[in-house]
Formats: structure tokens, C-alpha cells, sequence
């Protein structure tokens, strides 16, 4: 019944929202927003395996695909951050006003929808429909109610992505086709491991990957990102980054690796160094830029390189620390993309050499982007430590590959360069004398306040004590991995 | 008591909790009060705990206070460790730094209350951090604690936000830190895969079945991890750009908490590093290269705070020269004094900061002695101690750290000793041109020119004290039988990995004459040099060698050209060329290729009858010929 409910509160807000008056819409779906959080907060509180996080009944009968959901660990920690998300994103950026409200907000709803059917899915076919269902409302959103450049930025990330999941519609129906009972359904695709030839696993591989690596995104296919983040409106880009670039490492950790175990150990390595050679890249990248949202960006793709690496050693430590680094990466972003908009909203501009002094005007402001700097960094006792020394473990120690300690030293080199490019970023919007332009920068506000501090406890709660979440992943962890591992 | 010993760190906990949350509401006298009584508790916990631990038949007691990291078959306890070294580091930290909040209180009291809060709000969480540096019962406790000072450090050292130099010797130090920390991640991960645990008990167990190779990449990386947080070669350039903070976080950061990290994570190793002959024999040469580099940096600054940070990289030198050689408890030792001295010299040069209006330049001081009498007094006491003039605290500590280096090598002693000289020289070099000779600042600061507050006196003369007396704990045993209370508190840590001080290998005679040479030649550099600068300061910009030493060895400039500029030039390569020509270029040329390719196609679809026919008849004939083809 909670899958169920988690789809169809925010898929029925959202088109009703359509229907409503503009004002109106905005209210409606931050009720609809929390209801959501409600259930899935609900569905955390049953135990796992009861038979109300599961459903399963007739869809396609000619396809042999079925409506079937279920709801793990894995599932709860997404399904978790979605529906935290979107209330936080709606407070934050409630003083935005969008030209026909009721369509932006039925669509933002639309794609929570679609999300948490991505993540709830168990069949193969069900999960690429949520997974268009998620992409189509956000293109939309971009595209409409984003920057100047929204159009020409909007139309290469649609192409890549919609490229992307065509590739891999053709892999699920392929591999579904080779599963005993030619169904769609997760447990079929489970059983095909010994029923592709390593041959094609390699090419499906690729085929599943592509999509995946250009969500994620995995270096060479980045491009698209900062340009589409840079354009979009705010609350669009933190729903991008905080939550839709998890579907990547999702479908990587739920759809390929554990199906298709052959094909991810043959091209493990190649895929490694790409996730390395990206991180290392984008923390350079991330160096250089003036604009603030480009820095999150790249950062961003630094640090979800590490995610699909970690995923790739394959080991408990790094698939466990990848769990609960999908969480606190989103709500981190989040909270980043927060300030970000913040400081957009009060000085229109983004430029970090046209910004400086904010700390005298904005304390408040001030320590919460401090503190999410240094989860960003993964300080110990921050949230983002938890993850990031779970996965670099993980990696050190994978078995799957021979160049382990080559790959984790280098990677690791990035916790340096992101200690420079955040600090330094701190050290230019925040401190140094005021100017003109940021003497009369006015604090934070109530909401903004409230939601930036409520960002801030978690980060420092999980940082400090994170076993709840580690109870809540700890069975998915070890089904997923019993799949996954092999070498020959 | 020991199984309360989280109090310990719980005290600044709270009292960094009170006053960063409510930092705009308490007063200034209320948050000094905080500030400084939770770190007097935590000194009272301490010490009852010293007293339980000091019995001779203490067992360290692990205290768990939760799981921390439960992953799989990995797990990590949030967990405590009570032994005689952690125990000694609990007293140097709360008590020198409760000595040190105290002075804080006068200090800054131009500052006004919210900012006056927040200064005490990092304090202890400073303290709090190395707290829990030291207490760790695992290498990832340790590890937080370790990130924890260098957080704590930036936010002091930048403590006046407003001045873009100072945020920018923040950032160095946490940035520097930093690449210490990647190899000290890298040592716990190897640790973790090699041993299965991270707790100190166990991986020291298990140590010596594993291979020379692995243990010998292990400790080589936790000193580099080392030579971050303890600023030696490489990586100590961070430490005298950290004088851009408040004077007494200057005290804190080179006496009580942070330097002595490394210093402490080392001796706690101990047991690693015994098995690592190489390893020792790195940490011994760094130790000793650091030790001389910035003792002749020290000959040339002018800056007072300055001579004080490049002794403390060079005092740092000699405890890295000791763990080396294998006096883990010389080295630990010479935390202690060098905490009671250098935390004395750092508060002093604060009083005389303050008392000439900011001003930090010893060429324009001169003749303090008689404006500020405690400052003065106090303050050569301290200079005594650090140049090891016997009988102050210096020159014992100091003195075992050599000896036990002349067993190992006798060129670390000569080296060692010629260190010991510089040190004697620049001290009474600053301590003359400060305090001695003419005043020679401008009238408007002879006019203001006063002895400091009670609260900045007070630590003044209790550090003077230990720094004077505070050498008695470890009187070598040619002196006297069963003198060195600090070697046998230290034994059970140590036991067993180096020579108990009862049995030198080398001959009685031989050590008198050892420390005859040293003591000597200290105190003929502390007369040269004292007669010398109190006469004739050196005032004039130095020329030839001495301006090589005045810009410290252009190290700064060196890393800017062979580290910082390539990197930024790289990045920028990246960003302007890859990122946007090809990699990009190549994602948008595969649009444009398909869009050139549909033009292309587009010209077939004429809308003449004629052309449609001749195309599918084309077609036709292509599909015979390869049916035609396929069969055979």
C-alpha cells in the first residue's frame, strides 16, 4: 500500500494542481509535498519485508510486465530524501514568482512522482516509464522557467539523456527476452546472470551504462550538467542535482551491476578510471570557475564519481557507504544550491569576484554555508565524512580489481583539492572588507533560516550518529552485494 | 574515575554549545566565564583521573560510549582510552589551556560580546578537538580529533575575517593540513584492510605478523600525516603565517593543543614505528633538517611573533628527532616543557603586543624591562628554559631527546647540539632587543607603555613557574636513582620498545660530558648574545646570507613556482581548453554532424515522382543483389 501511496499522492497533486488557481498551486503541493513525506517517513517506521512496502499486480499481461513496486533499504533511503526534498525546496524558494504557477508547480510534482516510481520499481519496464516520467515534467520546467541561454542548454541535456534511455530500453527488452520466463519482473532479471554470454553482457553493459553515466553523469559525458544547472531555475536545479543524479547511481547499483554482474567485472576498470580521471578533473575545473553555480556543479560531479566508483569496488564498506552518501549528497547539494539562490536572489549575480565581505552582513547565512562547506569536504563528525571514508575503505580494499590502491590514492587526491576550491570560495564571498555592492547585504530570513538550519542538524546529527541509517541499508547492502560480486 | 573520563571532552563540548548558540544574549564577562570554567573542570576531571592512573597497578581502561561506524565486519566504537599518555596530554591540554582562556578574557576585551562569544566558541571547540585527538581508543577517533584542530585553527587564524591576508593563512593551514590528512587517511585505510579494526590495542597486537613493507608504508605515511599537523618539512610553512590570528590562539596552537599532535600520534605508534627501522631513521633526519632549517630562519625575523613560530617548527624538530631515535619518552617530555615555555613565551610577547598598541616589530621596541616588570621577568624565564640553560625545564627535556640521539648517531648530536646554539642565540636576540637596550617606538607608544591586567599576569607567572620547575619530573638518573618520575609515570606505554632510562648503554662519564657540552655551549650563546643585541639591536635590513635567512630560504616562493602556479596554470587549461574545445566540441560536433547528415538527406526528398521511383527501384536491386550475395 506505500508504494502505492508514494506514487499516487504526488502524481494526483500534481494534476490537480494543473487545475488549480496560481496561488493556490504553490500551497497544494507543498501540503501534497508533505504528505508524501508522511508516508514515506511511514514506510520507514514498518519493518522491511512487510507486506505493505510490496505490490504487485497485473499491468501489461501481453508483455508480461506487471505494476509491481517493492520497497527495500535502498529504496526507503531515496524514497526518503525525494520526499524530504521537495518540501525543503518549496520553502526555500517561496518567495519565487513563476509566470503560470499552476503548471510549474503540477510539474514539479509530476516529476517527485516520477522519482520515487524509479526508485520503487521492481520491473524492468515499470522503471523505464518512471524513468521518462521523471526526465519529461523537469525538461519542461528547465526549459520554460529557466535562464536566457535555457533552450539551446535544455535541448543537449534532453538529447543525451533521452539518447541515454533509449539505449537502454533496447538492453532491458533484450535482456528480458533471455530471462527464463521473459518477464520484466527484478527477480527474472536476477536469474539471468548464467544465461548471457560474457560477449554480450559486455555490449548490454554498455547499453544500460551509457544511460546511467550521462544521469550520473560520469565523465566524458558531463557536459551537459553545469550548462543545464546554470539555466535552470533554482528549484529545478536542486531537484536535478540533489535528487535526479542518484537515479544514475541507482539504476547502476539496482539494474546493472547486480544483472549484468559479468559485464560490470569486465569493464570495471575502465569504468574506474573514468569515475578517477573525473574527479580529478572536475575538482580542477571547479578551481577555476567564477560562478557559483558552476563550482557546485563540478563539485557535484567530482563527488558522484567517487559514488560510482565506490559502487564499482564492489565491496560491503564502499556499497554501504554509498547508501548513505546518496542521502547526505542530496541533502548537501541541496543546502549549497540554497545559498547559492540566496545570494543570487539578494545581489543578482553569481560571480564570486563580485561578491566579498558577506560574513559581517550575514552571519547567519555565513556559519550555515561553513557548515556545508565542511560536509562538503567530508570534516569528521559532518555527514559527509560517514560516506566518503566508507567508500575510499571500500575502494582500498576492493577485490575486483587489481589497481584498488591505485585508484582510491588517486581519487583521494580530490579531498584536497576540494578543501581548496570550497575555501577559497568561502574566503571570497564571505570574508574580506564589504564594497558597494554587499554593504547592504540584509541576513537570512525565517524560512530560510528554518530549512538551512534544519539541513544543518541533520548534517550534524548523521555526522555524529549514523547507525540509524546504517540499520536502515544494512540488508539491502548485503542482497545487493551477494549479487553483484564476481570474478571469475 | 577513569570510566568518567568523557567528561573530559564534554566540558568544552557544553561550553562551545552555550556560546556559539547564544553568543548575541550572554555577555562578555558571562562567556569568558563559560569559556574558561569548562575548561577549569575538565582540568579537575583530569587531574583526579592522573591521580587513579599513577598507582602502579593501573590497567588501561577503553571506555565505549557508542557504535560509531558499524559497516559489515568493519567496526568502529566511539571509544575512549585512559593510559598514562593520554592522560599526561589530558593535563598539558586543559591545564595550559584553561591558562590560556584566562588570558584570553583581558586579551579581547576590545572585541564586543557576539564576536567575544564566538572567539570562546572556537576556543573550546579547539580544545574539545584535542581532546578527543588524544583520548581516541582507534585511529578514527584520533582522525576526528585531528581534522578537528585543523578546522579549529582555520576559524582562529581567520579569526578577523575582514582582512583578506588573514583568511588566506587560514586557508593555507587548513589546505596544508589537509595533504597531511590524505596520508594519514590512506595509512587507516591500509591499516583497516591489513588488520580488520582500527583500534589501536588490536592493529598493535597484530603489528608484527605483518610484513616490514606494509608496517614500513604505514608509518611513513602517518609522518606525513605527522608533518602536516606538526609543520615540518615540507609542510611547516603554514605554521608562521598562522600568526595572523589573536596572539593567545597563537599560544594554544603551538603549545596546548594541535603541533603536538603528530608528536603524540607518533608516540602512540610507537609500537608501528619500532618495527620500522627505516621509517625511524626518516622521522629522525626530518626532525632533525626541520630543527636547523627554521632555528636559522629564526637568526633573521624581526617579527616577534615570527622568531616565536619558527622556534616552535624548530622545537617541533628536536621531538620528531627523539621519536626517531626511539626516545618516545624524551619526546613526550619535551611536549610538556616546551608546552609550559612556549605557551609563556607566546601570552608575554601578547603582553608586550598589547602593550605597545599592536605593534609586533622588535626593531621598534626596546628597554620594556622596566615598563612591563612581570612580562619581563616571566618572559626570560622562558627564554632560559626554551635556549636549555640548566637548571630550567628546557634543558632536561631537551637534553635526554640528545643523548638518546648520541646512542642512535653521534653526527644527530653534533647536529643536534649546533641547533641547541642557534636556539640560544635568536631567543636572547629577541629577548635583548625587546627588553634591553633604548626604546625606540614612537612617543605616543611610550605613553601608553603599561604592565598588563591581572588576568593576563596570572597565567604569565604560573607558566613561569612550571617552566622553571616543570624539568624536575625527569631528572636523568646519573643524578640521582629513581629521579625520573616522568620515565617511570611513562613505562607501561613505552614499556619494553626502548632502553629503560636505569641502563644507558653508554658510560656515566660519557653522558656528564655530553651534557656539559651542551649545557656550555647554550649558555656561551646565551651571553653572546645577550651582550651583543642589548648594546647594538640589529636594526638595518640584512644583506647577503642573512637576507637569504630574513626571507626564509625563499621556501614560500619556491612552492608558489613548482606547486601552486603549475597547478593553476593546469586547471586553467582544463577549464578554458578541454572542458570547452574538446570535450564539449565533441558532443556538440556529433550534433552537427547529424544535423549536416539530415541536410543532406533531406535534398533526396525532392517531391518529384520521377526521383522517388528511381530510388526505390535502386533499391530493389540492392536488396536482389545481396539476397543474392547472402545465398551464395
Amino acid at each position: 500500500m506505500i508504494p502505492v501511496l508514494l506514487i499516487a499522492v504526488p502524481l494526483l497533486a500534481g494534476l490537480i494542481g494543473f487545475t488549480l488557481k496560481d496561488g493556490a498551486a504553490k500551497s497544494w503541493s507543498l501540503f501534497a509535498s508533505f504528505l508524501t513525506l508522511g508516508i514515506s517517513l511511514a514506510g520507514i517506521a514498518l519493518a522491511e519485508g512487510s507486506k505493505h512496502l510490496e505490490i504487485n499486480v497485473e499491468w501489461l499481461p501481453s508483455l508480461n510486465s506487471r505494476f509491481s513496486l517493492a520497497m527495500d533499504g535502498l529504496s526507503q533511503i531515496l524514497c526518503l530524501l525525494t520526499a524530504l526534498s521537495f518540501p525543503i525546496i518549496f520553502i526555500a524558494t517561496w518567495g519565487e514568482k513563476y509566470k503560470k504557477a499552476r503548471n510549474f508547480f503540477g510539474l514539479m510534482m509530476l516529476s517527485e512522482a516520477g522519482l520515487i516510481g524509479v526508485f520503487l520499481a521492481s520491473d524492468a519496464l515499470l522503471f523505464y516509464f518512471f524513468w521518462e516520467l521523471a526526465l519529461i515534467p523537469v525538461y519542461f520546467l528547465a526549459s520554460q522557467w529557466g535562464g536566457e541561454k535555457r533552450i539551446q542548454a535544455t535541448f543537449k541535456f534532453f538529447v543525451y539523456t533521452f539518447l541515454g534511455s533509449l539505449m537502454m530500453l533496447v538492453a532491458i527488452i533484450y535482456i528480458s527476452i533471455h530471462t527464463r520466463d521473459h518477464s520484466f519482473s527484478i527477480a527474472s532479471f536476477y536469474g539471468v546472470r548464467g544465461m548471457i554470454s560474457a560477449q554480450d553482457q559486455s555490449w548490454l553493459f554498455w547499453l544500460m551504462f551509457m544511460a546511467f553515466a550521462v544521469k550520473m553523469p560520469i565523465f566524458p559525458f558531463h557536459t551537459w550538467q553545469p550548462d543545464t544547472y546554470e539555466q535552470s531555475p533554482p528549484a529545478v536545479t536542486m531537484v536535478l542535482s540533489g535528487i535526479m543524479v542518484k537515479m544514475g547511481l541507482y539504476g547502476v547499483l539496482r539494474w546493472l551491476a547486480p544483472v549484468l554482474s559479468i559485464g560490470t567485472y569486465m569493464w570495471g576498470d575502465t569504468v574506474s578510471a573514468l569515475c578517477v580521471i573525473g574527479m580529478i578533473y572536475a575538482s580542477l575545473i571547479a578551481l577555476r570557475q567564477d560562478d557559483l553555480k558552476r563550482l557546485v556543479a563540478y563539485s557535484s560531479i567530482a563527488h558522484v564519481g567517487l559514488m560510482c566508483l565506490a559502487i564499482f569496488a564492489t565491496t560491503e564498506s564502499g556499497i554501504q557507504g554509498v547508501m548513505i552518501q546518496l542521502f547526505n549528497h542530496g541533502i548537501n547539494v541541496i543546502g549549497l544550491w540554497i545559498v547559492v539562490y540566496l545570494i543570487e536572489k539578494q545581489f543578482h549575480t553569481r560571480k564570486i569576484s563580485e561578491l566579498g565581505g558577506l560574513a559581517q552582513k550575514a552571519p547567519g547565512l555565513t556559519i550555515m554555508l561553513v557548515i556545508l562547506a565542511l560536509a562538503n569536504i567530508a570534516l569528521p563528525l559532518t555527514n559527509g565524512f560517514i560516506g566518503e571514508f566508507l567508500m575510499f575503505n571500500g575502494i582500498y580494499g576492493s577485490k575486483v580489481t587489481s589497481y584498488n590502491v591505485l585508484f582510491m590514492v588517486t581519487a583521494a587526491i580530490t579531498i584536497i583539492l576540494a578543501a581548496i576550491y570550497m575555501l577559497n570560495m568561502v574566503q571570497r564571498v564571505f570574508y574580506g572588507a564589504t564594497h558597494a555592492l554587499t554593504e547592504k547585504a540584509l541576513d537570512i530570513r525565517l524560512n530560510e533560516k528554518m530549512v538551512l538550519g534544519f539541513i544543518v542538524v541533520l548534517i550534524i546529527l548523521i555526522g555524529v550518529y549514523p547507525e540509524p541509517l546504517f540499520h536502515l541499508t544494512r540488508d539491502a547492502v548485503n542482497s545487493l552485494l551477494a549479487k553483484m560480486y564476481f570474478k571469475p | 574515575m577513569s570510566k568518567y573520563v568523557y567528561l573530559v571532552p564534554l566540558f568544552p563540548l557544553i561550553g562551545f554549545l552555550i556560546n556559539g548558540l547564544f553568543r548575541k544574549w550572554i555577555s562578555k564577562s558571562l562567556s569568558g566565564l563559560i569559556g574558561s570554567g569548562v575548561i577549569l573542570a575538565s582540568f579537575v576531571v583530569s587531574l583526579l583521573i592522573f591521580f587513579e592512573v599513577k598507582e602502579d597497578n593501573f590497567q588501561p581502561v577503553i571506555v565505549s560510549l557508542f557504535e560509531f561506524i558499524h559497516a559489515g565486519k568493519l567496526s568502529i566504537p566511539f571509544s575512549f582510552l585512559v593510559d598514562p599518555l593520554s592522560v599526561l596530554f589530558l593535563l598539558i591540554i586543559t591545564g595550559v589551556g584553561f591558562l590560556i582562556h584566562v588570558y584570553s578574557t583581558s586579551y579581547m576585551q576590545e572585541e564586543n560580546a557576539p564576536a567575544f562569544a564566538k572567539y570562546f566558541c572556537y576556543l573550546n571547540l579547539f580544545v574539545f578537538s584535542m581532546l578527543l585527538l588524544v583520548l581516541g581508543s582507534n585511529f578514527v577517533i584520533l582522525y576526528i580529533g585531528w581534522e578537528g584542530v585543523g578546522l579549529c585553527s582555520y576559524l582562529l587564524i581567520g579569526y578577523w575575517f575582514k582582512s583578506q591576508e588573514y583568511s588566506s593563512a587560514a586557508k593555507k593551514a587548513f589546505v596544508m593540513n589537509r595533504i597531511g590528512d590524505f596520508a594519514f587517511l590512506i595509512a587507516i585505510f591500509a591499516m583497516i584492510n591489513q588488520f580488520g579494526t582500527a583500534s589501536f590495542s588490536e592493529i598493535f597486537q597484530q603489528a608484527p605478523k605483518a610484513t616490514t613493507g606494509l608496517i614500513t608504508m604505514v608509518t611513513l605515511l602517518l609522518f606525513i600525516g605527522a608533518t602536516g599537523k606538526s609543520a615540518q618539512i615540507p609542510l611547516y610553512t603554514w605554521l608562521p603565517d598562522a600568526m595572523a590570528g589573536p596572539t593567545p590562539v597563537s599560544a594554544l596552537i603551538h603549545a596546548a593543543t594541535m603541533v603536538t599532535a603528530g608528536i603524540y600520534m607518533i608516540a602512540r605508534s610507537h609500537v608501528l614505528y619500532d618495527l620500522a627501522p627505516i621509517s625511524q631513521t626518516v622521522v629522525a633526519i626530518t626532525g632533525l633538517a626541520t630543527a636547523i632549517l627554521a632555528a636559522s630562519i629564526a637568526i633573521k625575523q624581526n617579527d616577534i611573533k615570527k622568531v616565536l613560530a619558527y622556534s616552535t617548527v624548530s622545537q617541533l624538530g628536536y621531538m620528531f628527532l627523539g621519536l626517531g631515535v626511539g626516545a618516545y619518552t624524551g619526546a613526550v617530555f619535551h611536549v610538556m616543557t616546551h608546552a609550559f615555555f612556549k605557551a609563556l613565551l607566546f601570552l608575554g610577547a601578547g603582553s608586550v603586543i598589547h602593550a605597545m598598541g599592536g605593534e609586533q616589530d622588535i626593531r621598534r621596541m626596546g628597554a620594556l624591562k622596566k615598563y612591563l616588570p612581570i612580562t619581563h621577568i616571566t618572559f626570560l624565564l622562558a627564554c632560559l628554559a626554551i635556549a636549555g640553560v640548566p637548571p630550567f625545564s628546557g634543558f632536561f627535556s631537551k637534553d635526554e631527546i640528545l643523548l638518546a640521539a648520541f646512542e642512535k648517531n653521534p653526527i644527530y648530536y653534533i647536529v643536534g647540539v649546533a641547533g641547541a646554539m642557534m636556539t640560544a642565540f635568536y631567543m636572547f636576540r629577541l629577548y635583548a632587543t625587546t627588553f634591553l637596550g633604548k626604546f625606540r617606538g614612537t612617543t605616543d607608544q611610550a605613553h601608553h607603555l603599561h604592565e598588563s591586567a591581572a588576568p593576563i599576569t596570572f597565567p604569565l607567572i604560573v607558566l613561569a613557574i612550571l617552566a622553571v620547575v616543570g624539568g624536575f619530573v625527569g631528572i636523568p638518573e646519573i643524578f640521582a636513582r629513581n629521579s625520573n618520575l616522568l620515565g617511570h609515570f611513562l613505562q607501561p606505554v613505552f614499556a619494553g620498545q626502548e632502553k629503560s632510562a636505569g641502563e644507558p648503554s653508554i658510560t656515566v662519564s660519557t653522558e656528564w660530558m655530553l651534557m656539559g657540552i651542551s649545557a656550555g655551549l647554550a649558555i656561551i650563546m646565551v651571553i653572546f648574545a645577550w651582550s651583543r643585541f642589548s648594546r647594538k639591536p640589529e636594526l638595518g635590513e640584512p644583506g647577503g646570507f642573512g637576507k637569504l635567512l630574513a626571507n626564509r630560504w625563499y621556501v614560500d616562493e619556491l612552492f608558489d613556482v613548482i606547486i601552486v602556479k603549475p597547478l593553476n596554470a593546469f586547471a586553467n587549461f582544463l577549464n578554458k581548453v578541454i572542458e570547452k574545445n574538446v570535450i564539449d566540441g565533441m558532443v556538440n560536433g556529433t550534433g552537427r554532424l547529424v544535423q549536416y547528415g539530415s541536410r543532406q538527406l533531406r535534398y533526396l526528398q525532392s517531391g518529384q515522382v520521377g526521383g522517388y521511383v528511381l530510388l526505390m527501384v535502386i533499391g530493389i536491386v540492392l536488396l536482389f543483389v545481396v539476397q543474392l550475395l547472402l545465398r551464395k
